[in-house]
């Protein structure tokens, strides 16, 4: 074939490439379309909107008002902190609880392939329930007529007045449950792949169980680290429904994302939200791009 | 025990006494008592699954045998864990740390141990491999035969009592091969370690082992010399696993203060006693090919040589150094001979009828009997 082609004249060579390309554009054609219509059109609306000014009667202009931006920043500072300190949090509890369940589901249970996929199912298996109906039923059982609260009353580890809903607590705990299984699933298909000769190797070069792990297994599933990490932390730092005060959420505990709801929907103060959204984009990409560095897996995005 | 801070001074004694090693479903090793002495280098040689690796693993402590002792210079180290043991294991995968250079891959173990200068003790064993150049580079970016001698460095560079190589060279083209072969033997020379080398590759055992032992489901069949093992193999697995043979089985006819003799087509053939394991009953008395005189014409009969023919040349196999010949015998088999090739080409042609004949004292007496081995094994 190759020496057909150079046989042949130069058009025809040129031609196979050419083809091939639009097969490609064409096969690309309604992701792009999709990608156009569902991000690029709603971002730059969402920029336009973030700008716009308010006249009087409280209708929304076109314009170039920067204080939009500067006003909500500054008014709403502590939700922002609030939110990625509590992203921030229910990440390192995700990761602390999830990394030995996935080590053990990967690494000890490879033995026993059936225990192994009963395991990931149970990691699975929240799934199947909505997101929502999951923490309302959290709020149930947390609340203060619910088991907990009456237990720990009961054994006066909390007083008569405490609540666990409403507290920052309470969505801490809601965020690190809901996104265990994002944290969890990475983990798992790193350290399953891992290679335990490499751990022999470390045991047979003097290193103890705690010095393997620290610089052979970390090291390893580091991919599936950063890979968890960034599944959690992000949607959790935009997270509206866990703080929310219909579920586990109370007015000291207001993250940025019931912020940016009550301002779309409640206030309708739109330039506000979609300018606080922007912001909270933003700074999560400038997070996420320093983090991606500094642990060198650029190739992960 | 502190192998921490000091290099062994030496390489140290291996002893293993009533090893066994059973998994679920099958046993490893069955009963094994080894005794390796302090700077040999010493070769365990079978087949694939005959329980080399596992004996292995066993010392470097990432097995732990169902029962017996482990001791390395003399200190029973059965339970203690692999980090602790003062042995280091060039492993068939290399299984060289992906996510570090190859320069803090060798200084892994002197790190942990927190020895002086770990670096520059590095550089030194990569120095010895001859591959300083490339310490910056991760392993995946080198070749199977650096990435080898990487592994190898890695280990070395303990100075550990005892070092285990694992098929360290099987993934390695004939000439690389070769190469560290040599290299090996000279490191061993120059630090005096004790080395333990696995492998199936009976012409690597042989050449740079000073020891070796043939290894065959779960046991020792021999332990010696290489050279004492070639030409004194005791069972039909050795001589068949180490090298051709020709075996002819048969009941003893004759025998003198001295020597047995079997019949085999009518034909005497006679061994020395002290070359055979078993004086009475059925016997299997074998010879190397290369020992065999092809012959044209039936010689006369002497004292001190067997003759046995006349056969049927069936295949002819020229390899430049010597000639190889497979001899129809009838009722006896194939035999086969080895003719350096002192004048030009094959002395001999496809169908040509001739004769065989070796010395009596270059013959063996086997324990056992192909036959039986063969109905042992199930085959």
């Amino acid at each position: 074939m190759a020496i057909a082609a150079f046989a042949g004249n130069a058009t025809a060579v040129d031609a196979t490439p050419r083809r091939r390309s639009w097969v490609a554009l064409f096969l690309l054609l309604p992701g792009l379309l999709y990608l156009v219509l569902f991000f690029i059109v709603p971002l730059v609306s969402l920029i336009i909107t973030s700008l716009e000014s308010q006249g009087l009667d409280g209708s929304f202009a076109y314009g170039f008002v920067v204080s939009n931006y500067t006003d909500s920043v500054s008014t709403f500072a502590t939700q922002i902190w609030r939110s990625f300190g509590f992203a921030l949090i229910a990440t390192v509890i995700a990761l602390l609880f999830s990394y030995p369940l996935a080590y053990f589901i990967g690494v000890t249970a490879r033995r026993w392939p059936l225990l192994q996929s009963f395991m990931l199912i149970l990691v699975i298996a929240p799934f199947f329930i909505s997101f929502l109906l999951r923490t309302l039923a959290w709020k149930t059982i947390l609340s203060d007529n619910g088991p907990v609260v009456t237990a720990l009353q009961g054994l006066s580890l909390m007083g008569p007045q405490g609540h666990i809903t409403g507290e920052p607590i309470a969505v801490v705990f809601g965020l690190t449950y809901n996104f265990i299984p994002f944290m969890c699933l990475p983990l798992y298909t790193t350290l399953e792949r891992l290679d335990l000769r490499y751990l022999e190797a470390s045991s047979d070069l003097y290193a103890s169980g705690w010095a393997t792990f620290r610089k052979v297994t970390i090291p390893l599933s580091l991919p599936g680290i950063v890979s968890g990490t960034l599944l959690t932390f992000i949607p959790a730092a935009g997270d509206y429904v866990n703080a929310s005060q219909d579920f586990l959420g109370g007015t000291s505990s207001t993250m940025i994302g019931n912020v940016i709801q009550s301002n779309f929907l409640v206030q309708q103060n739109y330039p506000a939200a979609a300018a606080l959204s922007i912001v909270l984009m933003f700074v999560i990409l400038v997070i996420v791009s320093v983090y991606v560095r500094r642990s060198g897996t650029e190739d992960l995005l | 025990m502190t192998p921490q801070n000091t290099f062994a001074d030496s390489g140290a004694d291996l002893e293993l006494a009533g090893i066994s090693k059973r998994f679920p479903g099958f046993t490893a090793i069955e009963h094994l008592d080894l005794t390796i002495p302090a700077g040999s280098f010493f070769a365990l040689l079978g087949p694939s699954g005959c329980g080399k690796t596992t004996t292995l693993r066993l010392v470097a402590g990432l097995e732990e045998p169902t029962t017996g002792q482990i001791l390395i210079g003399g200190r029973d180290l059965t339970n203690t864990k692999p980090f602790q043991r003062p042995v280091n294991t060039v492993f068939q995968s290399y299984a060289l740390f992906p996510h570090m250079t190859v320069l803090d891959n060798v200084a892994f173990g002197l790190r942990r141990r927190k020895m002086a200068d770990p670096v520059g003790k590095a550089h030194e064993a990569l120095r010895l491999v001859e591959l300083d150049h490339l310490a910056g580079r991760k392993p995946l970016q080198l070749s199977g035969g650096q990435q080898q001698r990487v592994a190898l460095a890695r280990a070395v560079v303990n100075r550990p009592a005892l070092l285990l190589l694992d098929e360290p060279l099987g993934a390695l083209d004939l000439k690389l091969r070769r190469q560290m072969q040599l290299e090996l033997k000279t490191i061993q020379n120059e630090v005096g370690l004790t080395f333990v080398h696995v492998t199936h590759d009976q012409e690597e055992a042989m050449t740079m082992a000073d020891t070796v032992a043939v290894m065959n489901r779960g046991r020792i069949e021999q332990m010696g010399a290489p050279e004492d093992l070639y030409e004194l193999p005791k069972t039909t697995f050795v001589a068949n696993f180490l090298g051709q043979s020709n075996l002819f089985t048969g009941e003893i006819t004759a025998s003198t203060p001295t020597s047995i003799s079997i019949g085999v087509s009518g034909r005497a053939i006679v061994v020395p006693k002290d070359r055979a394991e078993i004086h009475t009953g059925v016997v299997t008395i074998g010879v190397r090919p290369e020992k065999l005189n092809l012959l044209t014409e039936e010689p006369e009969a002497r004292t001190g040589v067997n003759v046995i023919g006349p056969g049927r040349v069936i295949d002819v196999s020229f390899s430049g150094v010597s000639t190889q010949y497979v001899v129809a015998v009838p009722a006896v088999g194939d035999i086969i001979v080895f003719a350096q090739n002192m004048d030009f080409g094959p002395v001999v042609t496809v169908g040509a009828e001739v004769w065989m004949s070796w010395s009596v004292d270059h013959g063996f007496g086997l324990a056992d009997s192909p036959e039986l081995v063969t109905a042992e094994a199930g085959v």
